[in-house]
């Protein structure tokens, strides 16, 4: 179930009052105003909204990445804006797996290598780590490129193995900015139907950002951003919550 | 050790880049540890000065000789275990060019106290039995082919003239860096032929049973002969080869300038590598960042990478400086201690560390500093 009233309890997911500001000189930014947001498990919400509307950032905050100017960010019951930064650091590792539009793979490392990097972190032995590897690149159906560098991969699979690198660790919860932004259709197609399948038939939460309503389909939810406040749509359509201003 | 192939990757991308940081280093270390081996060769052996024996010398030069007869009084002193004396004979072995340390000595005290250089019984026989006998180092003997029973005519310098000399032994040492270039034979032998300073030697040097006796006989030695004609000026066998090593110069300070002047460069050249690198790779740190790497983990792995390349290049400089030395002397008996000593190799490998960790650090904070948020928008 997801929730933009503030009205929510016991949620993996749950922001409250959230604000954030950006300072460009003495010009004050307001990029979030309010927010609320409730997201139970399981859930694969699709945020949507023109550029500049906080979508990215709202992201961060949810994965700690970024800090909000006011307000709470409480994921799996930790209050993470509340986290120092090498706690955070940490609780990422464990909690969060990110995809970015770029795959963001370091060039390098092999593919097998970039998926192995957050499990570096953990105690795992060498042997087990391989075995999570294996299992990471074989679900995204990538295991025949494991000794591939980035540059020998096509960008449908170098997102994969960016996905493979989220799912190792078997976070929680999965954010994706724009992952299908710098692909064609069907390399698109497949990058949802991953990730699509991780929400289903593994439970991962998933928060999307988009600009493609085809890609925002596969969500359970939809949310727009406009002008730092969260809109719902509903089935018929009907956009709910936000103010006056937005709704008309 | 999970992360090292982290560190040795990213030293990869870019070879070039990392060889010429690495040569820097290597070019930088090489020339200190060059620098080193000259300082040691221009003090003149402070580092093998037994710590227990003491050098008199005339009060108003070190070329100004001492009366023979301050022997005998010398030995009367508390805690004076024994005593030898030398004197400077300046000669050369056929050519003006092939010069090298040569002394008259007093054949049975002289190798007693000095006791590190090892020759054996026949040797010290033969050497202490024939007037014109003479010692050679193992340097000069392979320099110059001399095997014992040679005859070896040296032409003096201050007391002119051919000496006839026959080699009686050649020493060894118990530690390699005591080889020098250096003969010794008969004071008598002098003392009888030559025209001017006769009853005189140029120092004596002192033996006493304690080290820690050391200043009180020094200075009672030179309260015995104050007011004397010949006032001494005693001091330990470290100071006066440093107080030898510093009339050529303030070694210590060019070392020390020239030193200063390449690990500021190096400062710089390796800071920039460094800093190139990882602004080259902020996408990359935002990353790593964000599936979890801490701040202070990221800077460990640039500041890793940093002392990598500076303990590998400074590690092979100082090593190529080590090779050179093995060789020997190039001056060929010009600069008699000419050896790299351990301690100065670990100095330099300190100092190249230092150097890493100096240039890596302003890079290293930036990285850890690196706001993920920040970063990642601008890949």
């Amino acid at each position: 179930m997801v929730r933009v009233d503030g009205k929510g309890s016991g949620a993996v997911v749950e922001l409250r009052n959230l604000d954030k500001k950006y300072y460009r000189g003495e010009e004050e930014i307001d990029v979030l105003r309010g927010l609320n947001l409730d997201v139970d498990a399981g859930e694969f919400i699709a945020f949507m909204g023109p550029s500049g509307s906080g979508k990215t950032t709202l992201l961060n905050l949810i994965g700690g990445l970024d800090t909000p100017t006011a307000g709470t960010v409480r994921v799996n019951g930790d209050e993470i804006s509340a986290l120092s930064g090498r706690k955070l650091a940490a609780w990422r590792a464990r909690n969060i797996g990110f995809i970015f539009q770029m795959y963001n793979l370091i060039p390098v490392l092999t593919a097998f290598q970039n998926v192995q990097l957050p499990l570096l972190l953990t105690g795992l032995g060498r042997a087990e780590r391989r075995k999570h590897v294996e299992a990471a690149l074989g679900l995204v159906g990538l295991s025949d490129r494991m000794n591939h560098y980035p540059r020998q991969l096509s960008g449908g699979q170098e997102q994969r193995a960016a996905i493979a690198r989220a799912i190792v660790t078997d976070p929680k919860i999965l954010l994706c900015d724009e992952p299908t932004g710098d692909l064609d259709r069907a390399a698109g197609d497949e990058i949802l139907d991953i990730i699509s399948r991780l929400s289903k038939e593994y439970g991962k939460t998933v928060f999307l950002v988009t600009h493609d309503p085809m890609a925002a389909k596969r969500a359970s939810t939809v949310l727009h951003l406009d002008k730092g406040t969260l809109l719902e749509c509903t089935a018929d359509g009907q956009l709910v919550c936000g103010t006056e201003e937005v709704r008309r | 050790m999970k992360f090292l192939h982290l560190i040795s990757v990213n030293l990869r991308r870019k070879k070039l880049r990392t060889l010429l940081t690495a040569g820097s280093f290597m070019v930088a270390l090489l020339l200190y540890g060059l620098l080193m081996t000259i300082k040691v060769a221009l003090s003149g052996g402070v580092d093998v000065a037994g710590a227990d024996r003491l050098v008199v010398l005339n009060r108003v030069s070190l070329i100004m000789p001492l009366p023979i007869s301050y022997k005998e009084q010398i030995q009367r002193i508390p805690h004076v275990a024994d005593l030898t004396f030398a004197t400077w004979f300046g000669g050369y072995y056929q050519d003006m060019k092939n010069f090298f340390p040569n002394y008259a000595v007093d054949p049975e005290s002289y190798p007693r106290v000095y006791s590190e250089y090892l020759l054996s019984e026949e040797e010290l026989a033969a050497f202490r039995a024939d007037r014109q006998g003479c010692i050679v180092s193992p340097p000069l003997a392979e320099r110059f082919g001399f095997k014992v029973g040679d005859r070896i005519p040296l032409e003096g310098t201050i007391w002119q003239g051919t000496w006839e000399l026959n080699a009686r032994g050649i020493y060894e040492v118990s530690r390699g860096e005591m080889l020098t270039s250096e003969m010794w034979f008969q004071y008598d032998y002098m003392e009888e032929r030559r025209q001017f300073f006769k009853g005189t030697v140029g120092w004596y040097v002192v033996k006493v049973d304690d080290p820690a006796n050391a200043m009180e006989v020094a200075t009672a030695i030179d309260t015995r002969f104050r007011n004397s004609p010949f006032e001494t000026k005693t001091d330990t066998e470290k100071a006066f080869a440093a107080g030898f090593a510093n009339q050529i110069g303030n070694i210590r300070l060019l070392i020390l300038s020239i030193g200063s002047v390449v690990f500021f460069t190096l400062l710089l050249v390796t800071g920039n590598s460094v800093a190139i690198s990882v602004r080259e790779r902020t996408g990359e740190l935002a990353v790593m960042k964000t599936v979890g790497f801490s701040d202070a983990s990221i800077l460990t792995l640039v500041m890793a990478e940093s002392l990598v390349v500076s303990a590998v290049g400074g590690g092979i400089g100082l090593l190529l400086a080590k090779f050179f030395t093995l060789g020997g002397d190039p001056t060929g008996g010009m600069l008699p201690y000419f050896y790299l000593p351990g301690r100065s190799m670990l100095a330099g490998f300190g100092v190249a560390l230092a150097a890493g960790a100096g240039a890596g650090i302003i890079p290293a904070v930036g990285a850890m500093r690196l706001k993920i948020v920040d970063a990642l928008r601008r890949v």
